[in-house]
């Protein structure tokens, strides 16, 4: 499995804790300069994984390379050259904006005008630099992931773990944060970044969905759109809604059926003629039906289908 | 804290048993138990006695706690006396605190018994003899702490406890508050070695202790005037040792805790007590069963007050306390490559 080209590569890699399953045999690769994205539910693996790859936490089993660097035999390696943020906001907060990236300069060997410099273009790039002198304290949830983010990036790292970086952050500073990672991805930079917001799923290049510590699904979003879901969702507006649901649900040609707004997205068995089935079923039961429309599934009518499957 | 520490210790924690309040029932009115009574107004180790009347009132106030020793003497105490009879006096004493009873017990047997010295010789020259020389007396000179004030004796020790804080207590939680934060997962997520990442975080604390050290010793030097007749710069030395194996023990105690609360219990029985309890501090060792003597040669602070009351009373030089000194450094070495081995910079 020797893959320069490689950012990340793992295998069979397994963390237990006592008796619980954190991580299962999660194999993936992580090319060079791509945004990757790791989603899943809460508690399902993603921060374990993290950890793991950044070599704060020794694996139980499996074997992997970070940026060529052996996981088990060199993790000291591997933390020279990645940038972690952690899911939990750790820089000091009784020091200021500028104190912390002095700190982390001087922690990841950063000296004298290399450092001074380093921390100019980070603080111009974090859009950070007025405010250079405030205490962390006082910073915003957003300002505060956006030091972290340039404390993780002062040195200028090959690949970027970012665990859940924008949990808590305002929609605007999620889209800053995320064009961010686009513009370190064109310098060649890797970003593996976990996520619960099916939204910035679409910023990645690929995609690995995680659930009860095992991968079900990995691609790139339209790869995963296509595969799980060749058949498409229909958007079904009809009256009453929840009658309509429990009646769906009952049908054996139906694979898949949500409630999505003020409407039910409904995925049939494969070789089914949806459209004719359900107007049909809904004249037998007297059901209104308002509209009905093929739509493009979003990612999160594949997430919640891939995991409604694992779950039967 | 230091300062607070060293105030409450020495003006609270006083062995010295002076000034007992006492009551007196005399039911006598003779000439005699007026004077054998003048023995106790007289003496500075018991306040002005009060006079009561009856039992009730006696019980009454050592039940109440206003007095710690009763002093009962019959009606026929004189008569007796006159009659070259012996006698008796009965004395109450509340034991609630064995150690303050044990001192009032002695002090009251010494005054009876000068008294009752003084009566038999005065009987002797009366019979027209001349008063005779007692066989042996006893020139008693007591070296180091001349005046046996328990103050000297406790500062000194005060010091090793202000240290055992410094280092275990306060060390112990520094790293397990990062830990809580979260910043430690951050700082291990570095290249920065754990040797260099350890000692950041105890070189603060040492120079804290050292500057606390400075202020107890002045503090115990010209506000409660203990003697120091040892030379600073070897308490300096044996300072910096100990508070280097106190360190690695707060570091050991960071290691293995993930909580503060953890932390604090942990500091608390394998730091704080000890240093309190075994080190020779409060109690002295020799007194102890074996089996506890035998741990306390285990702990570090042991060593440490035995040479500060060496250095502080006695003087000490480095020919008489290179043994503790040794043990000290081999503590400290052993302790903190533990404690850096045992830390790994991952997470549980």
């Amino acid at each position: 499995m020797v893959g320069i080209n490689f950012a990340v590569e793992v295998e069979d890699l397994v963390k237990t804790f006592g008796d619980f399953v954190a991580v299962h045999r999660i194999r993936l690769q992580v090319r060079k300069g791509e945004i990757f994205g790791f989603l899943g539910p809460n508690g399902a693996g993603k921060s374990t994984t993290i950890r793991m790859l950044c070599g704060l936490l020794m694996p139980t089993s499996g074997k992997g390379r970070v940026a060529g660097y052996d996981l088990l035999l060199e993790p000291e390696r591997i933390k020279r050259v990645i940038g972690y943020m952690s899911q939990k906001f750790s820089l000091y907060e009784d020091l200021t904006v500028i104190e912390n990236l002095h700190f982390f300069g001087g922690i990841y060997g950063l000296k004298g005008s290399v450092l001074k410099e380093r921390e100019r273009q980070v603080l111009e790039k974090i859009g950070l630099k007025e405010i250079s002198d405030r205490l962390t304290r006082t910073l915003s949830v957003g300002l505060k992931q956006r030091l972290a983010l340039g404390c993780a990036i002062l040195h200028q790292p090959e690949i970027l773990f970012l665990d859940e970086p924008t949990a808590g952050v305002d929609p605007l500073s999620r889209r800053e944060f995320w064009s961010f990672i686009q513009e370190m991805s064109t310098q060649g930079v890797t970003s593996f970044v976990s996520t619960h917001y099916m939204d910035e799923a679409e910023y990645c290049n690929r995609l690995a969905l995680i659930y009860k510590g095992r991968i079900i699904a990995m691609g790139s979003p339209t790869d995963l759109k296509i595969k799980t879901l060749s058949h498409g969702v229909l958007e079904v507006e009809c009256e009453p809604l929840m009658g309509s649901l429990h009646l769906l649900k009952e049908k054996p040609w139906i694979l898949e059926v949500a409630i999505f707004g003020n409407s039910l997205h409904v995925i049939g068995k494969e070789g089914i003629a949806l459209e004719q089935e359900i107007s049909d079923l809904f004249q037998t039961h007297r059901i209104l039906l308002h509209r009905m429309e093929w739509v493009r599934p979003s990612l999160e009518d594949i997430f919640v289908s891939l995991i409604e499957g694992e779950r039967n | 804290m230091p300062a607070i520490l060293m105030l409450l210790f020495g003006y609270a924690v006083t062995l010295d048993v002076k000034k007992v309040p006492m009551a007196i029932l005399n039911y006598d009115q003779g000439q005699e138990s007026l004077s054998f009574v003048h023995q106790f107004s007289g003496s500075p180790y018991f306040d002005l006695p009060a006079f009561l009347r009856n039992r009730e009132e006696l019980y009454h106030w050592i039940d109440r706690g206003k007095g710690k020793v009763g002093l009962v003497i019959p009606s026929d105490f004189s008569k007796l006396l006159k009659a070259g009879r012996k006698a008796s006096v009965q004395v109450i004493i509340d034991g609630t605190d064995s150690n303050t009873a044990n001192i009032i017990l002695s002090y009251i047997q010494i005054i009876t018994q000068q008294y009752n010295q003084e009566k038999t010789l005065l009987k002797i020259e009366r019979l027209g003899k001349k008063r005779p020389d007692p066989p042996i007396e006893g020139r008693v000179r007591v070296w180091f702490n001349e005046e046996l004030e328990s103050k000297n004796y406790f500062i000194p020790g005060l010091v090793a406890v202000i240290m055992s804080i410094i280092g275990v207590l306060l060390t112990g939680q520094v790293i397990v508050r990062e830990w809580e934060r979260g910043t430690m997962e951050l700082l291990i997520s570095t290249p920065i070695q754990k040797e260099e990442l350890l000692l950041g975080k105890l070189l603060p604390y040492f120079f804290i202790g050292l500057l606390d050290l400075c202020l107890a010793f002045l503090m115990g030097r010209w506000f409660f005037k203990v003697p120091f007749r040892g030379s600073f710069l070897l308490l300096l030395s044996i300072s910096c040792l100990y508070l280097i194996v106190a360190l690695a023990l707060g570091l050991f105690i960071s290691t293995v805790a993930r909580t503060q609360i953890f932390a604090n219990q942990l500091a608390m029985v394998i730091g704080f007590l000890p240093t309190f309890l075994l080190s020779g501090f409060t109690f002295v060792i020799s007194n102890m069963p074996v089996w506890l003597q035998v741990i306390t040669y285990g702990i570090a602070p042991r060593y440490y007050v035995s040479i500060l009351k060496e250095i502080f009373l006695k003087g000490s030089d480095l020919s008489l306390l290179y043994k503790e000194m040794l043990v000290l450094i081999g503590m400290g070495i052993a302790g903190l490559s533990m404690a850096i081995k045992i830390f790994k910079k991952e997470l549980k």
